[in-house]
């Protein structure tokens, strides 16, 4: 096998068949482009690479990810920014050509209210359970003769 | 004193094991993602070709054409596997295969298409990732089919056989011909 | 012949396990002393044959034994010997094995220390654990046999990869492993108190120390897995909601939530069935942690090598265990119902609120792991539940939590009444409101209102779980242990609120292209790349960056992280060089080569992030001292029947947890 410019796919592709322990972030992806000049800019770049899923990867942004095609796709971003898109522009470009998969953060949707919904909905039950077995606790003897005493 | 709510948890770990054993299904392709393309229109692209880099490359020459778009490159193992099928297909001469050579040097893939052999009408040369990034391309190898309308239609992630071209393709380029008639 | 030797180890360990699983239950079932009595000798047995086959592993792997195939996958004879034995645990088979044998040690432990539980009773509790062995040793020798040859031998190995080559990282899977294992002590005991039928207090006494055991470990193992993230993996992440980290912080979130719970099983003979319920899915949660790192069904950063058969047979054996206890628990806890009262605001209340939000986060986490595999079933799409998503389900219950927290320590068993010594507690959340606002607003510059109320809290746990023991020393009263534990892991608590609210809001990631003498500016650090230079390793070789870090014109760092080339694996790592203090971490790894001698660099700055890592570690000092107390090691009813009905005794320490 060539160790071309996507020897790095090459080489994790080939781990998984040949069923090795695979921790895929042997090495960051880092920018070999510097900063962006703008700081404003360069504050959303972090942020939107922080959200966006690395696709050939196991389970990494792209901002973290070394792979080939998150390295090209964190450039997309970085000539979309400096083209003036917006931040959702970017994410709605994203989610067309890979789905929904990209976006580490789902918007809000019918889907994902079930997802987002969930933190809300488990405290609100919680507390509904807290109440009924209070309620009910509340009415029983405390049974603490024994300590009734000195304490 | 029997009581429904010592029963779920029972119940909600048997509904986790339906959701586990979905998870274990053989066929369930981990890394497979659906993409969001099918039934739209292809993105449009013009590169330079692989063997002629003063010929240019483009979808756009096939408008009103049933065609398959695939994406290879040489340090890609899988490519390598369906390569045969590739050339067996275009022997066919059903429709024409248009590919797209992905982050990959020239000189290797120029290699590639002169000792393997060359089922493409045409290769695009995609150093930068900037086609493939348009129509979601994540993991070499990927095969679309595109209508006649310039619609894909259907996208298959793995190296190509027989079995799916005969199974998926076919069938879809036989109804796209009928209904785009 | 030392791997045969191993294989025929684990099978005699195998039908030992088997023995321990029979007679325990069968000879508990019929009442009969023999049969008994034969469970004790079958876990020393088993003990000895497991740790005899983990000790042949080890000993291939240091000698370099590479016609075995688990040896030549994951060594290599340039490794240091020191890897070489933790390259035991570094892949499927091996850690698996390593499971089995910490599981023997446990076994060995409750068979040593049950001397004083009622025999039927005990010899339940070895019989559950030797069924768990069977299913572990089975699954060790049907699916991932590690002593497996290969032929002809390999004449190098493949090597440990380059990441796993890390001290913390070597002792991290036997510190979580005995964590997980550990909670299926408490298993053990929850399915024989249900087998028996009847729980009571002096169940839940003796429950107790092993589950806090259990739960120091798995803290420790945690602490160190994440704190191996932060400096090897080069992100500088500490955290990352992936699917292996949420396997191991579900049964903690259960087990944290087991020890109150526990507490008031012990102290008042309520909450039983709920008690059982959290003892059966602590260990519930290891095995499905288990089951989703190694059978593929999730995408995570750090997966085993899977195999369908081996996804099988772990689901096999879920549906075993987990069906099997929570069908008895069907069955049996709607009779352990005990009424007991409480007011609002008093201990108990306390405690039903901590479990209540300490098993919504476990829920929740489970669910924002599972999310996507539900989805992809129900045919609506891939989506990914990424970090924002899991940071919001981990702060809606926390943050009442911590309020919860702060109040409850100072709460007192049956009645709504604080004791005497949280008569400053709201003073105190006053107090920590300001030095929040104050320490956003002068030291970071800038208030962020959901971490600066973290940071409130945070400092207000910590004053508040001093009161209790400055009450105590004023006015001469004694410290218990339990009074100890309870404050200094309450103070862990706190110390972990303020790391995690100020790193996540005040760190500062940077990635920069820089050449020899450039100077990079973070947080009033200038970072000052100096030189580039080759260094070699034991096996690799390396480009080590001189980076100097100066501020207000005064050195305060002199850092040299490397890039490392592993030539066996021909792989890269980055090895990250990191400036500590109590305020922040300086840190910068490196990442390409550019040319012409620049190097692109990762450099951040993370304020107070240690203490994420020590507050977890305090909880851990915490649980060990609050384990040490004397009323666990009072030796327990010899008969049963005394056991059924422990004599009330005077509480020697009230408001104790």
């Amino acid at each position: 096998m060539s160790r071309g410019v996507g020897a790095e796919l090459a080489r994790r592709a080939a781990a998984v068949i040949a069923g090795v322990f695979l921790i895929v972030a042997s090495s960051q992806g880092l920018d070999d482009h510097g900063q962006l000049e703008n700081p404003a800019l360069q504050a959303r770049y972090e942020h939107i690479t922080q959200q966006l899923r690395c696709l050939v990867c196991q389970n990494e942004t792209i901002a973290d990810s070394d792979a080939e095609l998150a390295a090209e796709l964190r450039d997309e971003v970085r000539q979309m920014l400096i083209a003036g898109k917006s931040d959702a522009a970017i994410y709605r470009f994203m989610r067309a050509r890979y789905g929904e998969f990209v976006l580490y953060d789902p918007p809000l949707d019918a889907r994902t209210i079930f997802i987002w919904g969930a933190p809300f909905a488990l405290l609100l039950i919680g507390g509904i359970v807290i109440y009924r077995v209070l309620r009910v606790r509340s009415r029983m003897p405390l049974d603490d003769e024994q300590e009734a005493g000195p304490k | 004193m029997w009581k429904w709510k010592f029963v779920l948890p029972i119940v909600a770990f048997l509904a986790l094991i339906v959701l586990f054993a979905f998870g274990l299904n053989p066929k369930r392709d981990l890394h497979y993602l659906p993409s969001p393309l099918i039934g739209k229109p292809a993105p449009q692209f013009a590169l330079s070709d692989v063997l002629d880099p003063n010929r240019i490359v483009s979808n756009g020459a096939l408008k009103g054409h049933v065609y398959v778009f695939n994406v290879w490159a040489t340090w890609c193992g899988a490519c390598r596997e369906e390569h045969e099928t590739l050339l067996a297909i275009s022997r066919q001469n059903v429709v024409p295969i248009l590919g797209l050579d992905w982050n990959d040097q020239r000189d290797r893939a120029q290699q590639w298409l002169q000792q393997l052999g060359n089922p493409y009408q045409g290769v695009g040369f995609d150093d930068k990732g900037r086609v493939a990034i348009n129509w979601g391309v994540y993991g070499a190898p990927e095969t679309y089919l595109i209508d006649r309308q310039g619609r894909i239609l259907y996208k298959h992630i793995a190296p190509m056989t027989m079995n799916v071209w005969n199974k998926q393709f076919l069938p879809r380029i036989a109804a796209a011909r009928r209904g785009g008639a | 012949m030392i791997p045969e030797l191993g294989m025929f180890a684990l099978i005699l360990g195998l039908l030992l396990a088997m023995a321990q699983a029979f007679f325990g239950l069968v000879g508990a079932w019929r009442e009969d002393p023999a049969w008994m009595s034969v469970a004790r000798p079958a876990v020393a047995g088993q003990f000895v044959f497991v740790a005899t086959g983990f000790a042949c592993l080890v000993h291939s792997f240091v000698v370099n034994d590479f016609s075995v195939l688990y040896v030549a996958n994951n060594s290599n004879t340039e490794l240091p010997l020191f890897y070489r034995v933790a390259a035991v645990w570094g892949a499927h088979e091996g850690s698996l094995l390593l499971w089995v044998t910490i599981l023997a040690i446990w076994s060995l432990a409750v068979a040593a220390f049950s001397r004083g539980l009622p025999p039927r009773f005990a010899s339940r509790v070895l019989g559950v654990l030797g069924l768990v062995s069977t299913g572990f040793l089975l699954f060790t020798l049907w699916t991932s046999n590690p002593f497996k040859r290969l032929i002809p031998a390999a004449a190098d190995g493949a090597s440990l990869n380059p990441i796993l080559q890390d001290f913390a990282l070597s002792i991290h899977p036997p510190m979580l492993y005995t964590g997980y294992v550990g909670f299926s002590v408490a298993f053990a005991f929850a399915v024989a108190a249900m087998l028996e039928g009847r729980l009571d207090q002096a169940w839940a006494k003796w429950t107790r120390p092993w589950t806090i055991c259990a739960w120091i470990f798995q803290t420790i193992g945690i602490t160190l897995g994440s704190w191996w993230a932060y400096y090897e993996l080069g992100w500088g992440g500490w955290w990352f909601w992936d699917p292996v980290e949420n396997a191991s912080f579900m049964p903690w979130l259960i087990g944290t939530a087991l020890i109150h719970s526990l507490s008031v099983t012990e102290k008042r003979g309520i909450f039983k069935s709920w008690t059982l319920l959290l003892a059966i899915f602590a260990f519930s949660l290891s095995l499905i942690g288990t089951f989703l790192v190694r059978s593929g069904v999730l995408v995570s950063v750090h997966s085993f090598a899977t195999d369908p058969k081996r996804g099988l047979f772990i689901l096999a054996g879920l549906l075993v265990t987990i069906g099997g206890s929570l069908g008895l628990y069907a069955w049996r806890a709607p009779k352990l119902y005990v009424p007991g009262g409480f007011e609002l605001f008093s201990r108990e209340f306390f405690i039903l609120v901590n479990n209540v939000l300490l098993v919504s986060v476990a829920g929740l986490v489970l669910w924002g792991t599972l999310a996507p595999l539900f989805y992809e079933l129900l045919g609506i799409g891939k989506i990914s539940v990424g970090p924002p998503v899991f940071n919001l389900m981990f702060l809606v219950p926390m943050l009442p939590m911590m309020v919860f927290l702060a109040i409850g320590m100072h709460s007192a068993w049956r009645r709504g009444k604080l004791s005497v010594a949280a008569k400053p507690i709201w003073w105190l959340l006053a107090a920590g409101l300001v030095i929040a606002l104050a320490v956003q607003r002068w030291i970071y510059g800038s208030v962020h209102l959901v971490s600066m109320v973290g940071l409130a809290f945070g400092i207000w746990i910590m004053f508040s779980s001093l009161l209790e023991p400055l009450q105590r020393w004023r006015k001469g009263q004694r410290m218990t242990a339990a009074v100890a534990g309870m404050a200094i892991a309450h103070f862990g608590v706190g110390m972990f609120a303020i790391g995690v609210s100020t790193v996540n809001t005040y760190k500062i990631e940077k990635d920069a292209a820089m050449k020899p003498g450039a100077v990079f500016s973070i947080a009033g650090y200038d970072f000052k790349f100096v030189s580039a230079h080759d260094v070699a390793g034991p096996n690799y070789e390396a480009v080590q960056a001189l980076v100097t870090v100066t501020h207000d014109g005064k050195l305060v760092a002199t850092l040299k992280p490397q890039k490392r080339h592993f030539a066996v694996q021909q792989t890269d790592n980055s090895h990250a060089a990191i400036a500590v203090n109590a305020g922040r971490d300086l840190f910068v790894a490196m990442g390409d080569p550019l040319g012409d001698g620049a190097w692109s660099m990762r450099i951040q700055y993370k304020p107070l992030v240690r203490y994420v890592w020590l507050g977890a570690l305090v909880m851990a000092i915490g649980g060990a001292v609050a384990a040490s107390d004397k009323r666990y090691r009072v030796k327990a009813p010899v008969t049963t029947a005394e056991a059924i009905a422990p004599p009330p005794k005077p509480d020697p320490a009230p408001g104790v947890a």
